[in-house]
């Protein structure tokens, strides 16, 4: 299989990987596809410029973005592109509500991994979510326990119904989601906040959950209330880019 | 890139070549991402964009002129004081777009 298909079904299957490319010099056009794991693909043209980039593979996928740089060579400096392709980001959505549909829409737009959990078969209708990536009609602290989330992912709570929000919150607060919204007025985040810290959360805990949820522009309609969460999302996920140690 | 394989797909499924532009080097403001990525087909057809419009139409003049010779070639595209109908960036910003032949006529 020819180096960019296998790029392009890394990228489809949502694998970290990154193409190389030498952009000037004798070897224009060579290009070596990385994996985290250390293997390569393909070839530079130049053993140098290889072992040097290859000595480097750590440092690109730790920044997760493309990186063009300047390789030294006996032969004068050679211009490199080094492409690194990340999983998307992942948007669990838990209330499978009218909000959710419109959100499911936007996120989709901006390339998120749409996944929405309700336990209410009623609401959790394929007719409703066909444009989700995945419907799960399951309690949502299990699936959101079984999905493992991680630094790309992202919760967001809608039901109105304690009884699925809160353990859904409590799993979510115990992984290292990106971002985690729950939709509520301050008095029920106030009841919500007392709920999960007698279920052993902490301040710190607490204090990553966004709500009231979304950026305040005044929503009102569930559209509206969508595009303010989905604009929340994203302030929190360009953040995150910019100080990958965190905040 | 994620965003363009299912048109890339569809291209090569109509035995379409097609030739990828991606965004190499940013200097000062510039629309888009390093690693912005346009696809064109052999008909000329488009998908995605390196610089949000700017400089689109020249990228798939030099797209299908590629199509012909084949391999690759690094283009700069910059603000032009010279003539005004020379493409150029609104912005200000000048960026470096590395332009390859991506998946060859099929044999």
């Amino acid at each position: 299989m020819s180096l960019h298909r296998q790029f392009e079904d890394a990228i489809r299957l949502g694998r970290l990987v990154a193409l190389a490319t030498v952009l000037t010099g004798p070897q224009m056009g060579h290009q070596l596809l990385l994996w985290p794991d250390g293997t390569t693909a393909g070839s530079l043209g130049d053993p140098l410029l290889e072992t040097a980039l290859q000595a480097r593979t750590e440092e690109f996928f730790a920044g997760r973005k493309p990186v063009r740089l300047t390789q030294t060579h006996p032969a004068g400096p050679v211009e490199l592109f080094v492409d690194v392709q990340t999983p998307p980001l992942r948007l669990f959505i838990v209330g499978a509500v009218h909000t959710a549909a419109a959100l499911v829409t936007y996120a989709k737009v901006l390339g998120f991994q749409t996944i929405v959990v309700d336990a209410r078969t009623a609401f959790a209708t394929p007719e409703r979510f066909g444009h989700a990536d995945q419907l799960i009609a399951r309690w949502p602290a299990e699936v959101l326990a079984e999905q493992g989330l991680d630094e790309s992912s992202c919760v967001v709570t809608l039901t109105h119904d304690e009884k699925f929000d809160n353990p859904a919150l409590a799993a979510a607060l115990r992984s290292p989601a990106l971002y985690i919204g729950a939709l509520g007025s301050q008095k029920t985040h106030a009841r919500r906040r007392a709920a999960l810290a007698a279920d052993g959360l902490t301040d710190t805990d607490l204090q990553r959950i966004h709500a009231p949820i979304g950026l305040r522009i005044g929503a009102r309609r569930p559209e509206e209330i969508a595009l303010s969460i989905m604009a929340e999302i994203i302030a929190v996920v360009n953040r995150a880019e910019k100080s990958p140690t965190g905040s | 890139m994620r965003e363009l394989l299912p048109t890339m797909e569809r291209w090569r499924a109509e035995q379409k070549p097609i030739v990828l532009a991606t965004v190499v080097k940013l200097y000062g403001s510039a629309p888009l991402p390093l690693g912005a990525k346009m696809a064109v087909s052999a008909a000329g057809e488009m998908a995605g964009s390196v610089s949000g419009g700017c400089v689109e139409g020249a990228v798939v003049q030099e797209a299908l002129a590629l199509l012909q010779q084949g391999g690759s070639k690094l283009l700069t595209y910059g603000i032009t004081d010279e003539l005004a109908t020379t493409v150029g960036l609104a912005c200000g910003g000048t960026i470096e777009v590395w332009l390859e032949l991506w998946e060859e006529a099929p044999r």
